[in-house]
């Protein structure tokens, strides 16, 4: 169910990668992943008693410290930072996005940590969770929903998160 | 990150999930998704403009809140102006990946199989 029309002019992103790659020498299309059924959980609470949890693929970082996940490591787990690390602290190590158009200067405009905090204080949900996580977008399937996908909800559940926000960067 | 959204959900965790690759989320299936139609990067909103980013992260608690049905997509009511990255966005002129995060891509794919092939991953 949409909410528009679908002859929207988005992006075919599919395509585009398919093609784009196809001309780059790679000929084994990577096989976006794809279900007939898709899970619902209705929100069983309201909204303005629910923690909230963000899940996010923007790659963060703290200044200052060192990278969460190095860039040579394979396997790239999934990591958390504190929710209530300083926006200014922030930034995202993320090299996979339209660097010609736009930037990812502005945290929030892809991890809303300040949205989700003027959010609980106006009493719309209950509470922000005390960490968030990155996930990598990572080529295997398996391995995200083997691995990652467990340790993240291992973390929520940890936090006591009634729903997650995730945002796809 | 819908492979995490359908995870987490089938867990009895709600999710909404916030993006700009519209064909890619939905393809995969996701319960709720907001979608900005906005260069890759900036899915809640234009960077430096809290007010549009406040609106849209608000239709995704609204939408937690409402959707009764899995697949619901919302579209963030904004457009980015200038439409030239539609076009340009993987293309030769503009390639997605610059060759260092390319080749540092290749690599970690590379060393990933091979742990694999050991059974270390």
């Amino acid at each position: 169910m949409a909410s528009d029309d679908m002859a929207s002019d988005h992006v075919r992103y599919i395509d585009k990668t398919r093609d784009y790659y196809r001309s780059e020498g790679y000929d084994k299309p990577y096989r976006w992943a794809h279900f007939d059924d898709v899970p619902f959980t209705p929100l069983g609470t309201p909204l303005s008693q629910c923690r909230v949890g963000l899940v996010t693929t923007s790659e963060m970082a703290v200044r200052g410290v060192a990278q969460p996940v190095p860039d040579d490591d394979p396997l790239r787990n999934p990591y958390w930072l504190a929710s209530d690390t300083p926006i200014a602290d922030l930034y995202s190590l993320k090299v996979a996005y339209d660097r010609y158009a736009t930037t990812l200067d502005d945290v929030d405009s892809y991890l809303p940590l300040t949205r989700l905090a003027e959010a609980a204080a106006e009493g719309r949900i209950a509470a922000r969770a005390p960490r968030f996580q990155v996930a990598f977008s990572q080529y295997s399937q398996r391995k995200t929903l083997g691995v990652d996908a467990p340790m993240i909800l291992d973390w929520l559940r940890e936090d006591r998160v009634d729903v997650a926000v995730l945002t796809a960067v | 990150m819908s492979l995490v959204a359908r995870y987490l959900e089938a867990h009895g965790i709600p999710t909404v999930v916030f993006g700009c690759a519209r064909d890619i989320v939905e393809h995969a299936g996701v319960p709720r998704f907001v979608f900005c139609d906005f260069p890759l990067g900036n899915p809640c909103g234009r960077p430096f403009d809290a007010a549009m980013q406040r609106h849209v992260v608000g239709l995704g608690l609204d939408l937690l809140a409402g959707a009764t049905a899995p697949r619901t997509t919302l579209v963030a009511p904004y457009a980015w102006g200038d439409d030239t990255w539609k076009e340009k966005c993987f293309t030769p002129e503009r390639p997605f990946l610059d060759e260092a995060a390319t080749a540092r891509w290749l690599e970690r794919k590379q060393a990933y199989r091979d742990l694999k092939s050991t059974g270390s991953a």
